[in-house]
């Protein structure tokens, strides 16, 4: 062969400075005894493409000739093998009358040695992706490939070639391709006729697709493509471990789906074998039918159904009756709504029997007595049938209304039992829920209107029924009716809302009384005259009433009515009614003399977060909300701290930390939704009240004296618990409201901070220090604020006696700068980190980890528009917890604990799945862990095993002897948590392998008796269901 | 309220349900009183049979429970196996101390009197559980695995 290409090379000697790869080629005859084209193969190729691209193509023809001619067939193959791969690299230069060439050469090879078929089809497939194919050359190429190829004795990766031949012919030469007639889908039945491979199988089932979709000649051979197809249905493929191809059953059942599902002319053969495989045993076979089935219905018409209509019900009717699995019964009535929905499209001639009907009526032969058994079991299954085929159109929901509304309400009045009464009702709440899809109730035709007197009665009477569960239906209902327009009528309405009132106000049960409160919550925006005219009302007579009753009913009374105020203010002129009434009444409490009224105010403080939380939304609602409320709260809290007034007793219960911190989330949520216009104009007056002491824009702002709360003197201590509320409010504001005199803010809060001898104000202040550095924009002023923090923050720590506050302000600090990935984070980190270490503040540290990690309420999250970047927790874990083992190790054995909390504080918050991967290599540490006597350890070590044990369990195996020892001391734990903890991980440890844990079972079981009569019901259910499941360990029958 | 599923065709043999799963046969003390009414399917070849178990009479200080079964007919072959699958989960989930005692409402069962007397024989009860058919179908009836 060598030496034929010497020869050749001679013929060309003219040419011989124009083949500078030849040249290199010849040299390669270095490697002797290997054939030269395939050194070439290998190694030249890019120097052929080279020579290729640049003009030479005009020599193709003949150069390869030699190896082409060869006798050896592998030789041949080879040479069309470099051939392929160069066409493979450059087909887009090619020229119309090359690739005629190349086309009828390739065809030619068709008919040579199998050996050489593999190359021949690669070439093809390179010349398939020539643009400048002749018309023509494509169906000569397909016939070709057709007649002379049996596909499916080819390897799997030459089939492939084939289909991706067929595909690409597909995409651009459609018309030619559709020149061949049903030839050509006869030829691809005959090449993918037994096929295996689910990586072919993916290609061939889009090509099948595109058939159909793009309208080629199926000819007299639609059964014999849907024979070749669904021989796959359904699929059973499940992918080899370690797949590399990542082919996934339901790829494959998803693309077959599309095929069967794509044309009416397979509905004669496919419904019998839909009918058929959902009448078989197995799950996922049944699955795929139904679903399989929806997709049908989707183009399908009554021509095509009519014939299985009545097999495809009576096996849907027997899924839904008999099935156990919830997910099958959701198909079936997913199927029942398609099939009633497709029935319901197809347009009707006038002659034909209307199939709709028909098969409504078999559904309503079949259900409808089931409904009359409320206690049966098919009562249920017979509803859910009924209501799928009513939620398919407006005409299935009238037909099968028509029929069961009657019935339902004739049998709730014929059962008398709660519990019977409240399976009916559920099921009329089904169809009530129906109509509410379809929308209007239409005046004439609706089924529902022409019962309204009975179902208005019907809901009614289950309201003043004594069983919650009835009650409970009976609001929901109440709620779906009253969101159906126009059928409520004012009358009836007024009865609804003293309904309502009563089950809110009166109602024993606080299940019923929520409920009936969130119904009023979601029927106020549809009626909101008829809700702030008659309800809001006499909720604030009731609020205002003083009654003869003790004093605990008639506080818990009160406590109703603001829950239901709050829960009505749906509707901003219902908000401008309530929030009123609140603030009067917050007022009220808090000048008043009793001794317990910090609870009132924390009631007051909780309906008026809610009803803020309901308007946040509304742009008008919010700004009526937040002038409304912030200043009279602002004024209300400042008059409580005016110096004199501190003595008495009223004046303090605004003082208290609880009812700051209730009034916190009221000023918050009233903030953080504000447009960025109004929330300046507010902050301009906030601001300038707590620097200054500016109180002209107070509701009521003749105060006795100034509102400094950063002065200095101790009489100034209560001023200083408001910076609480300032907290609130800029910490909420969103992020490009600027604060006027920010530096200044920044530098008072920092002081107070480290000064104040009060925790809380000390806390309060160095959270809201962090929440306006947190976004205060990168950059000098930033870098000088945080300088400035350090230095006072570090004499502060190493001694003193305020250590403590300058932890709490370190920790804040650099929570705010761990959010948003600040630089000096790190820097305070390993602070923080060293700290762990130190005797005194150790303890404090450690738990100021959970602080780090976890979401606060107040301030630095989302919802008050701090920068939070969304994988900080998993940054904080990959950058500090080889720190925090090297701690642990290194550490003296009193502080030792201090690290380990720590790090369970940062294995906590981590997500799972994350944590899942991490955590073999921190294993051995945890199991030292669980020996801690801490119980904050214990317990955190104990929720990061668990998840461990049910998804690594081959690595805890290796340690089953110490987990099992340790969990069984932890089930006497004095600490219930930690009780209930450890015993489900003993529960847990059943799903690591069955032969690891047989030498155990007696001893766990033995251990469990212990906690089955544990004196807390908790310990006892997770004890139960733990040594259950160690009983059936290594049991037959588990 | 809607979990009830009705006797199934041969279809049903292989489902399983949570036998006992209710309240009140899994909490072990306290407010023991509550009523057991649960449904109870049975991997045998006649589908699923439902049965009623009520108030179990729990007395905390004598260390005593007494549970009550309702067989759906009087002839129900399964009445064994189901007192028989009450019997052990209690022993599984009480403490030693409680002392069983699992019987048939009365009058409602063919062979009420043999099966009692069956129940509580505590060596016939240890019998049947070394039968490993036996114990696969009442592992079966317990296992939380649906």
């Amino acid at each position: 062969m060598v030496l034929e290409l010497s020869a050749h090379m001679q013929h060309r000697q003219g040419e011989r400075s124009l083949f500078p790869l030849c040249q290199q080629v010849r040299r390669g005859q270095a490697h002797r005894g290997t054939p030269l084209w395939f050194c070439a193969c290998s190694g030249c190729a890019s120097c052929l493409m080279y020579l290729l691209t640049r003009g030479f193509l005009g020599f193709l023809p003949s150069w390869p000739r030699f190896s082409l001619e060869n006798t050896d067939p592998r030789m041949r193959g080879r040479g069309i093998q470099l051939l392929s791969q160069v066409l493979l690299q450059c087909y887009s230069l090619l020229q119309e009358k090359e690739v005629l060439h190349l086309v009828l050469f390739y065809e030619s090879r068709l008919q040579d040695n199998h050996l050489v078929i593999p190359s021949v089809l690669q070439g093809l497939r390179a010349l398939s992706m020539c643009e400048v194919l002749s018309p023509g050359l494509a169906v000569s190429v397909l016939k070709a490939i057709f007649q002379e190829v049996h596909v499916q004795s080819l390897l799997q990766l030459d089939r492939h070639t084939v289909y991706s031949i067929i595909t690409n012919f597909m995409s651009t030469r459609e018309e030619e391709l559709k020149g061949l007639g049903a030839n050509f889908t006869f030829g691809f039945i005959q090449v993918m006729d037994g096929e295996k491979d689910p990586r072919n199988l993916l290609v061939a089932f889009q090509i099948v697709h595109d058939l159909i979709a793009k309208d080629y000649d199926l000819g007299p051979f639609v059964e014999e493509l849907f024979e070749v197809t669904s021989c796959y249905f359904p699929v059973d493929f499940t992918p080899p471990p370690n797949d590399p191809h990542g082919i996934q059953r339901e790829d494959l059942i998803l693309s077959l789906r599309a095929v069967l599902a794509s044309t009416t002319q397979f509905a004669e053969f496919l419904l019998p074998l839909l009918i058929e495989k959902l009448d078989s045993e197995l799950q996922s076979a049944k699955l795929d039918s139904l679903q399989t089935l929806t997709a049908c219905c989707a183009i399908y018409g009554q021509k095509e159904l009519q014939e299985f209509l009545p097999s495809l019900w009576s096996s849907l009717r027997r899924e839904v009756f008999q099935t156990a699995s919830e997910k099958i019964e959701t198909e079936c009535l997913t199927a029942l709504r398609a099939l009633s929905a497709c029935l319901s499209r197809s347009v009707l001639s006038s002659d034909s029997e209307d199939l709709l009907d028909s098969f409504l009526s078999s559904i309503l032969q079949d259900c409808r007595h089931h409904l009359c058994e409320p206690d049966m079991k098919l009562v249920w299954p017979s509803a859910k049938l009924l209501q799928a085929a009513a939620g398919a159109s407006l005409r299935t929901y009238h037909r099968i209304s028509h029929s069961v509304l009657p019935l339902l309400l004739e049998q709730y009045t014929k059962h008398t039992q709660s519990s019977q009464r409240r399976t009916i009702l559920e099921m009329l709440l089904g169809f009530l829920e129906l109509q509410q899809k379809w929308g209007h109730v239409e005046e004439d035709e609706s089924p529902l209107l022409s019962h309204q007197a009975p179902v208005c009665s019907v809901v009614f009477s289950a309201l003043l029924d004594p069983s919650v569960q009835l009650q409970l239906v009976g609001i929901k209902a109440l709620t779906v009716l009253g969101s159906l327009q126009g059928f409520l009528s004012s009358s009836n309405l007024e009865l609804v809302v003293d309904h309502l009132i009563r089950l809110a106000l009166h109602e024993e049960d606080s299940q019923s009384s929520e409920a009936a409160m969130e119904a009023a919550g979601s029927l106020a925006p549809t009626y909101p005259k008829v809700f702030s005219g008659h309800m809001v009302p006499r909720l604030e007579e009731e609020l205002q009433l003083e009654r003869e009753e003790s004093h605990h009913k008639r506080h818990s009374l009160q406590q109703r009515c603001l829950q239901a105020l709050a829960a009505v203010s749906t509707h901003t002129s219902i908000v401008k009614d309530t929030v009123p009434i609140l603030l009067q009444h917050l007022q009220k409490v808090q000048k008043g003399t009793e001794a317990k009224n910090t609870q009132d105010v924390i009631s007051v403080c909780q309906s008026l977060h809610r009803v803020a939380l309901q308007c946040q939304q509304d742009a008008e609602g919010c700004w009526y909300f937040h002038q409304t409320v912030v200043p009279c709260l602002l004024a209300m809290a400042v008059q409580a701290a005016m110096p004199e007034s501190t003595h008495t007793l009223p004046g303090k219960a605004l003082l208290e930390e609880e009812v700051l911190a209730a009034m916190i989330p009221v000023i918050s949520a009233a903030t953080a939704h504000l447009s960025p216009e109004l929330a300046a104009q507010s902050v301009s007056h906030v601001v300038p009240l707590f620097l200054d002491g500016d109180v002209s824009f107070l509701p009521q702002n003749s105060f006795p004296c100034s509102f400094q709360p950063f002065g200095d003197g101790e009489h100034l201590e209560a001023q200083r618990r408001l910076v609480a509320l300032l907290m609130a409010f800029v910490c909420s504001l969103p992020r490009d409201v600027a604060i006027p005199q920010q530096e200044w803010l920044l530098r008072e809060l920092l002081a107070l901070s480290c000064s104040s001898n009060c925790p809380f104000t000390a806390t309060t202040a160095a959270k809201c220090f962090a929440g306006l550095v947190n976004k205060h924009p990168a950059g000098q002023q930033l870098d000088e604020i945080l300088q400035l923090a350090v230095n006072r923050m570090e004499p502060s720590l190493a001694e003193g006696p305020r250590r403590t506050q300058a932890l709490t302000l370190l920790l804040w600090v650099t929570k705010a700068l761990v959010l948003r990935y600040h630089p000096l984070s790190s820097c305070l980190t390993d602070k923080l980190l060293g700290l762990l270490g130190d005797t005194e503040l150790g303890p404090a540290t450690a738990d100021g980890f959970s602080l780090l990690m976890a979401e606060s309420p107040d301030v630095l999250h989302k919802g008050c528009h701090a920068d939070v970047r969304i994988m900080f927790r998993q940054r904080f874990f990959t950058d500090n917890v080889p720190k925090l083992v090297r701690g642990f190790h290194g550490a003296g054995p009193d502080v030792k604990a201090n690290y380990l909390k720590g790090l369970s504080h940062v294995l906590n918050h981590l997500p799972k799945p994350v944590l899942v991967t991490e955590l073999p290599t921190l294993l051995s540490l945890l199991l030292e862990a669980l020996s801690c006597s801490d119980r904050v350890v214990q317990l955190s070590t104990l929720s990061c095993l668990h998840p461990l044990l049910l998804e690594a369990p081959q690595i805890m195996s290796l340690h089953v002897d110490t987990l099992v020892t340790k969990f069984l001391n932890l089930t006497s734990s004095p600490t219930m948590a930690v009780r209930i903890a450890a015993l489900r991980c003993a529960h847990a440890l059943t799903s690591l392998p069955t032969t690891v844990l047989l030498p155990y079972k007696g001893r766990v079981i033995r251990a469990l008796a212990k906690p089955l009569d544990d004196k807390k019901r908790l310990v006892r259910k997770e004890a139960v269901a733990a040594r259950g499941e160690w009983f059936l360990l290594g049991s037959p029958g588990r | 309220p809607q979990g009830g599923r009705a006797s199934g065709g041969p279809g049903s043999a292989r489902r399983r349900s949570p036998l006992l799963h209710s309240p009140a046969a899994s909490a072990t003390g306290g407010e023991r009183r509550a009523s057991l009414n649960t449904e109870l399917k049975l991997p045998c070849g006649l589908g699923a049979v439902a049965v009623t178990a009520v108030s179990p009479q729990v007395d905390d200080a004598q260390s005593t429970v007494s549970v009550e079964f309702t067989p759906t007919i009087p002839h129900c072959s399964m009445a064994t196996l189901i007192g028989l699958s009450i019997k052990v989960k209690l022993l599984r989930s009480l403490p030693e101390r409680f002392k069983l005692d699992v019987h048939i409402t009365p009058g409602t069962h063919a062979s009420e009197h043999a099966v009692n007397k069956q129940l509580a024989d505590k060596e016939r009860v240890a019998a049947a559980l070394e039968n490993s058919h036996l114990l696969e179908v009442v592992n079966q009836c317990l296992s939380a695995r649906s």
